[in-house]
């Protein structure tokens, strides 16, 4: 047996044991687990292939061709095979747009997804959430421009279409990403102008003690030749204390302030980064439990040691529970599933045990040295909460950093009582580029942590859906009846599509 | 503007804002039009202002298109196609049906 890859709504089972969102490391490695325990299985997955961002289109690349990418991308090579080789269901291209728990005296939660144009809801015994996680949003004036992107987006160009940004390139920010994708850009030929560091200075000693640590972890050795490499081939400035992308219509130069000296350098091409958070939306919509992680600074799903969230049958895995890198996401990944499973039944709890034990120490392991990480790159707090009032914090929706503190000042209780005030989260992103920018700045301006503050409060459906796919879900014969009066015609899925 | 730094084994065309596009089979929408030079998708639908992917990986909806006449489409989640007629987006969605123009 192997992996059944399906395209189109009408080929989704009606119900499954698991549905996995998410076809990164944490997704690919919980439908592995459970589908070698003979659970039937489906992966719901928004990208064209598997791997997620971190292996992104790892199973159409070659070590010949893409040799830029550096020897731990390859290591998704074994993740992916695995998976494919699995006897379990995979839908890319997929967007799962909602999720209920199972209601009081059901056993199964239900989803709502598009795939090929088509809507269809289907019910799980239980879903584990690998949603993985999105780069921190790094509002800053000229953001918005285009030329301006995420370093992430780079290393996805990079990764997808072997793609490096053509002209002058300045990156921006702080965390390891930064100095991986000069690297890797550095390897593919790009023409990086200057590395503009913003690191906090003051946060140096905060992460000593968790240094012993980290020099323990596996991610010592690569990450220092990484520095060292960046350093001898690019200008890196440390420093940074400000920061403002400057054009017209787009970007054409970064303008910054290191200690007292001030510049602008020419660029063709910004890319920003402040580190990754879990991307809550889908758990948060859910209804579970959200919770803030000090030291990563950033809102997640509540998870026990396990994967579980606050409702029943619903489990969180990977970056979008926790980050820990690809590693520490695989791993977690497979523990969630086997848990997953025996909380339905299929695998009893005493066959587990020791398999559990065995990857919860994997899970030690690869979380060794991140408290160092979090602590040293916590982004310093003008790049979190941008003081000067032009910054546009919501992009969609076009409401800068100056409005949100007048209305914050107006004393405005919460992020969604902001929303209803000025809009912001509202438009199709949903909140996505500006939600922990508004809580930063919303616990800023009262001098309180951003757990009190909270965040958008966010609900179905998570990605924009169209009515006309809403409208062609297939009902049951008496909800035709209760609402026309006659009973259903009779039409094929082709018919449907035709209608459209 | 992206470069491609190896050469696509296998090429599609499509159209954008009428001009002929050439991309590789595989590519995402959005990279093939990085990849083509186009360097504004859209306008933003307050303030009118050029916009181009931020994520390219469906978080930030700047790469918001009109394909085959379906509008708000995000051009980094859709893999391009031979024929697409792919349309920038000036301002907000209309809200009446087709997006041709």
């Amino acid at each position: 047996m192997s992996m059944r890859r399906i395209t189109d709504a009408g080929t989704l089972a009606p119900h499954y044991d698991l549905v996995v969102v998410g076809a990164g490391p944490a997704g690919l490695s919980a439908a592995t687990e459970a589908a070698a325990a003979g659970a039937c299985v489906l992966v719901a997955d928004e990208n064209l292939e598997p791997g997620g961002q971190i292996y992104r289109a790892v199973t159409r690349n070659t070590q010949g061709r893409q040799d830029f990418l550096g020897k731990d991308y390859w290591k998704g090579r074994i993740i992916t095979e695995a998976f494919c080789a699995s006897s379990l269901d995979y839908a890319a291209a997929a967007t799962v747009w909602s999720l209920d728990a199972a209601a009081a005296g059901e056993d199964h939660a239900t989803l709502g997804l598009t795939l090929g144009g088509a809507a269809r809801m289907i019910s799980a015994r239980a879903v584990i959430l690998a949603t993985g996680a999105m780069e921190r949003p790094m509002p800053a004036i000229g953001w918005t421009l285009p030329g301006v992107m995420s370093a992430g987006a780079a290393q996805i160009a990079l990764k997808s279409a072997s793609g490096i940004p053509g002209g002058r390139i300045v990156l921006a920010g702080c965390g390891p990403l930064l100095y991986l994708l000069a690297d890797q850009l550095l390897r593919a030929g790009a023409n990086i102008s200057a590395l503009l560091d913003t690191a906090d200075k003051n946060q140096r000693m905060a992460a000593l003690r968790h240094l012993p640590n980290f020099l323990l972890s596996p991610y010592v050795a690569k990450g220092l030749s990484l520095l060292f490499s960046v350093r001898r081939q690019v200008r890196v400035i440390p420093g940074v204390t400000e920061l403002a992308i400057t054009g017209a219509r787009r970007a054409e130069g970064v303008r910054f302030r290191s200690g007292k000296r001030q510049e602008t350098i020419a660029a063709d091409c910004v890319l920003l980064h402040q580190g990754i958070i879990p991307g809550i939306n889908l758990a948060s919509a859910s209804g579970c439990i959200i919770e803030w992680n000090d030291t990563q600074r950033a809102f997640q799903p509540y998870t026990d040691s396990h994967g579980r969230t606050s409702l029943a049958g619903i489990l969180s895995a990977g970056d979008g529970a926790d980050i820990g890198g690809a590693e520490h996401a695989a791993v977690s990944g497979r523990i969630a599933a086997l848990a997953a499973l025996a909380d339905i039944g299929l695998l009893p709890p005493s066959q587990i045990a020791t398999r559990l034990e065995e990857l919860e120490k994997q899970r030690q392991l690869y979380r060794r040295g991140r408290a160092f990480l979090d602590t040293l790159y916590r982004p310093a707090r003008q790049f979190l909460a941008p003081p000067e009032p032009d910054t546009m914090v919501c992009r969609c929706e076009e409401v800068s950093a100056g409005t949100l503190r007048q209305v914050i000042a107006l004393g405005v209780p919460g992020p969604n009582q902001l929303k209803t005030f000025l809009r912001c989260g509202m438009g199709p992103c949903q909140g996505r580029m500006c939600a922990s920018t508004i809580t930063e700045i919303m616990a800023n301006e009262r001098g309180v942590s951003p757990a009190e503050i909270g965040t958008y409060r966010l609900r179905a459906p998570v990605k924009p859906l169209r009515l006309a796919e809403l409208g062609a879900l297939p009902q049951t014969p008496a909800a035709v009846v209760a609402v026309t009066g006659r009973p259903p015609e009779h039409r094929s899925i082709e018919e449907e599509g035709k209608k459209q | 503007m992206l470069l491609r730094i190896r050469e696509p084994a296998e090429m599609v065309t499509f159209s954008f804002d009428g001009r002929h596009v050439t991309a590789a089979r595989g590519d995402t929408l959005a990279a093939a039009l990085l990849a083509a030079g186009v360097d504004t998708f859209r306008e933003s639908v307050v303030g009118g202002e050029p916009r181009a992917p931020y994520c390219l990986m469906g978080v930030c909806f700047e790469c918001l298109v009109t394909i085959d006449g379906i509008q708000n489409r995000q051009s980094c989640l859709i893999e391009v196609r031979e024929g697409m007629v792919v349309n920038s987006q000036l301002g907000a969605r209309l809200v009446t049906g087709c997006a041709d123009r």
